[in-house]
């Protein structure tokens, strides 16, 4: 999840004054990562809205029981405000601590007669009549017969009285063990009892059609000696440490989430460095990686599947990729290597439109709400796009390191099922069948607005030594934001850099995200006269969509004018990779003065009467020399 | 660290774990001056004081603890 913003007790205060439906700003507010503190105060303010009566739309209501041998009130309102993340407004019932038996089996107790929607039973083994029979087989499977009956009893007494859905963790084993590693093998200790509960109540649970919440999974996950706090039992008998309540009261969260049946179903994949490391219309088929034996590849490769696994399981998968929609194809239809291939695939986004459009396209093809989807993709930009114009997709913030990737998007629990069905098995390919190249004709609104929130600063430099290795390795890479594809060596490159008529730039980015680094290279050079040709115009992909060109185009123009440059001729040189800017001296005002049989494409662009249209973006401007002298040629 | 910085890094805590801006701290207040100052909020805050100056404090120490002021004290010892 993302890190909460510093104007989190701003957003929180502000919910009191807004007077419609809070579902929406409340999930958004509950989908950062909040430590127990915070989850403390978005709960408080979730049930104080909730009891005055506010409208919670789109949310889902849900009344949850809580039966615990611990004490749970640091608790309660972290529930609260997880289960606001996976779109559920929960009421919680809390009994007098450590009143199980009493609740469960008695009719008209509190937790019965508030006729919850489910009853968690949130016991640890500390709840648990567990006798130690060192070496005793017979004895220990007789302990564990009694408790699992113990437990059948609770749930009978619930569903007798109230008929709640119940909840069962399986059981955290305690860190200090007895013999060593003998206490897993040997019957009777502690270990290996409570290794015998926890199968027999998962196999219990899933006949009876009862739900499971896997705690033992999630102490092992973190390790049981941070899960135990053994001074904060014995200080107030919390179960388990305070650091993991929101850990806790995620997956409590995501449970009822699938219960009420709002588990996500779709995956969107990014291709370039998602899916596989590189950029194919840069790198090509076989500059990509996604080899076995090569460590990114296999990262890449786990995404994959992972992605595979999910669609075997019922997850629909599609793709939403800035590329060439052919180019984008090319590894699924041709790359050995690759895992997904095409008919994984239901719906194949690959274009240059934002991606919150494309996600909007994916979810109408699919007849899905757009709270059904997952959006991974390794770009901060992309994720922080979707985020903001289409809150209810999920969107994993994932780490730097691809290896990662996979367990980051499986540990989020999008995908939560309290149950499986065959029909699961066959629900991939229906959606598929159904699935129509979707119209991406509706664009969404806001993009300037979030433009704008990028913070963008923009810097402008003539070539310099310092820049020279990238300014080469771009100028030799670049395929598909590369007008003219001509390729330089360091010295030429060099030569460049030092001839007073050629005018040369690198321009660097840096957003709210971090430092973008060097992100396009021009080059122009004397033409007729008092006219520039634009030798060379490349930029990163990484920055489409955000008018970076207008503001390189502004630069340049500034440049001219000082040089009594009184013309700009832009030149479209076609390659089969560079089709993104067959139109692009176009968009920025040029007329088309030439066309070649070849595709080969002039333009030009009067200086004195141009003005492209400015982008919000800090501009930082320095070392141009002065160029009145430049250009005489 | 100093008093004052101790202070200073206290009111923080204290208004988070309390949820309330207002809140003022003495060396003279305790508990029973705080409304909601149970024995519950006593532990949140005594764990978020943990985090926050990154120190831990013994099960007898935080049993023992009277007033803000002893608080300060147990801080500067461990801080």
């Amino acid at each position: 999840m993302p890190r909460v913003s510093e104007e989190f007790p701003e957003k929180l205060k502000a919910l009191r004054n807004v007077a419609g439906p809070l579902g929406r700003e409340l999930q958004l507010l509950a989908s950062h990562a909040l430590d127990l503190n915070q989850l403390m105060k978005l709960g408080k303010a979730i049930s104080r809205a909730h009891s005055e009566g506010k409208s919670m739309e789109p949310l889902a209501p849900f009344r949850l029981a809580v039966l615990s041998n611990s004490t749970i009130d640091l608790i309660v309102q972290p529930l609260i405000a997880s289960a606001a993340r996976h779109g559920i407004v929960l009421e919680v019932i809390q009994p007098l601590y450590d009143q199980v038996a009493q609740e469960a089996l008695t009719p008209d107790s509190k937790v019965n007669s508030s006729k919850p929607d489910a009853v968690l039973f949130a016991l640890d083994y500390r709840a648990l009549p567990l006798k130690l029979s060192l070496g005793d087989a017979q004895a220990a499977s007789a302990t564990v017969q009694g408790v699992i009956g113990y437990l059948q009893a609770l749930r009978d007494g619930i569903k007798a009285n109230s008929n709640a859905v119940c909840i069962f963790q399986t059981f955290a084993p305690p860190v200090e063990t007895l013999f060593g590693s003998l206490d897993r093998a040997l019957p009777g200790t502690l270990r290996s009892l409570i290794d015998s509960i926890n199968r027999e109540l998962a196999e219990f649970v899933l006949n009876s059609g009862d739900v499971l919440l896997d705690v033992a999974a999630l102490a092992e996950t973190v390790g049981l000696a941070d899960w135990h706090n053994t001074q904060l039992w014995n200080m107030g008998k919390f179960s388990f440490s305070d650091e993991l309540i929101p850990l806790y009261a995620d997956h409590v969260g995501r449970t009822i989430s699938a219960l009420r049946g709002k588990s996500r179903k779709v995956l969107i994949l990014d291709l370039d460095n998602t899916v596989w490391g590189g950029v194919i219309g840069d790198d090509g088929l076989e500059g990509i990686l996604i080899a076995q034996g090569d460590a990114r590849g296999e990262a890449h490769l786990a995404v994959q599947r992972l992605a595979l696994e999910l669609r075997q399981r019922g997850i629909v998968l599609a793709v939403s990729s800035k590329n060439t929609d052919s180019v984008a194809r090319e590894p699924f239809e041709k790359h050995p290597e690759m895992l997904l291939k095409l008919e994984h695939i239901a719906v194949f986004q690959a274009n240059w439109n934002d991606k919150a459009t494309n996600i909007q396209a994916i979810a109408e093809e699919l007849s899905l709400g757009l709270d059904a989807m997952v959006f991974l993709d390794d770009n901060p930009v992309e994720r922080g796009l979707v985020r903001k114009l289409l809150p209810q997709v999920a969107v994993p913030e994932l780490p730097e390191e691809p290896a990662y990737y996979a367990r980051t998007l499986a540990a989020a629990g999008y995908f939560e099922a309290v149950a499986f069905a065959s029909e699961d098995l066959k629900r991939a390919g229906f959606y598929q069948d159904n699935a129509k190249r979707a119209s991406l004709q509706k664009q969404v609104g806001g993009v300037d607005a979030y433009l704008a929130s990028l913070d963008m600063t923009i810097t402008f430099q003539p070539f310099d030594a310092t820049g020279r290795a990238r300014i080469v390795q771009l100028i030799n890479k670049s395929n598909q934001f590369n007008l003219t594809t001509r390729r330089y060596t360091d010295p030429e490159v060099a030569e460049a850099e030092n001839d007073p008529q050629v005018f040369t730039m690198q321009v660097r980015l840096v957003d709210t995200f971090g430092d973008n680094g060097m992100i396009g290279v021009i080059l122009c050079r004397p033409a007729e006269v008092n006219a520039w040709e634009i030798d060379t115009w490349l930029m990163s992909c990484r920055v489409l969509g955000r008018k970076v060109e207008n503001m390189v185009l502004r630069e340049i123009l500034d440049h001219a004018r000082a040089a009594g440059i009184e013309k700009l001729i832009g030149v479209y040189k076609p390659t089969d990779r560079n089709k993104l800017v067959v139109d692009h001296y176009g968009k920025l005002g040029f007329a088309k003065i030439a066309e070649e049989e070849s595709g080969l494409t002039r333009w030009e662009l009067l200086v004195e009467e141009a003005e492209p249209e400015s982008a919000p973006m800090k501009i930082v401007s320095q070392s141009f020399p002065a160029f009145k002298e430049i250009q005489r040629a | 660290m100093d008093d004052q910085q101790i202070y200073a890094e206290l009111t923080g805590v204290f208004q988070d774990v309390f949820d309330e801006d207002a809140i003022d701290i003495t060396p003279e207040l305790s508990a029973k001056d705080v409304d909601g100052w149970d024995s519950l909020t006593h532990i949140r805050l005594i764990l978020t004081i943990e985090k926050t100056f990154k120190i831990k404090f013994t099960t007898s120490e935080i049993g023992k603890l009277e007033n803000v002021g002893e608080l300060v004290a147990l801080i500067k010892a461990r801080a």
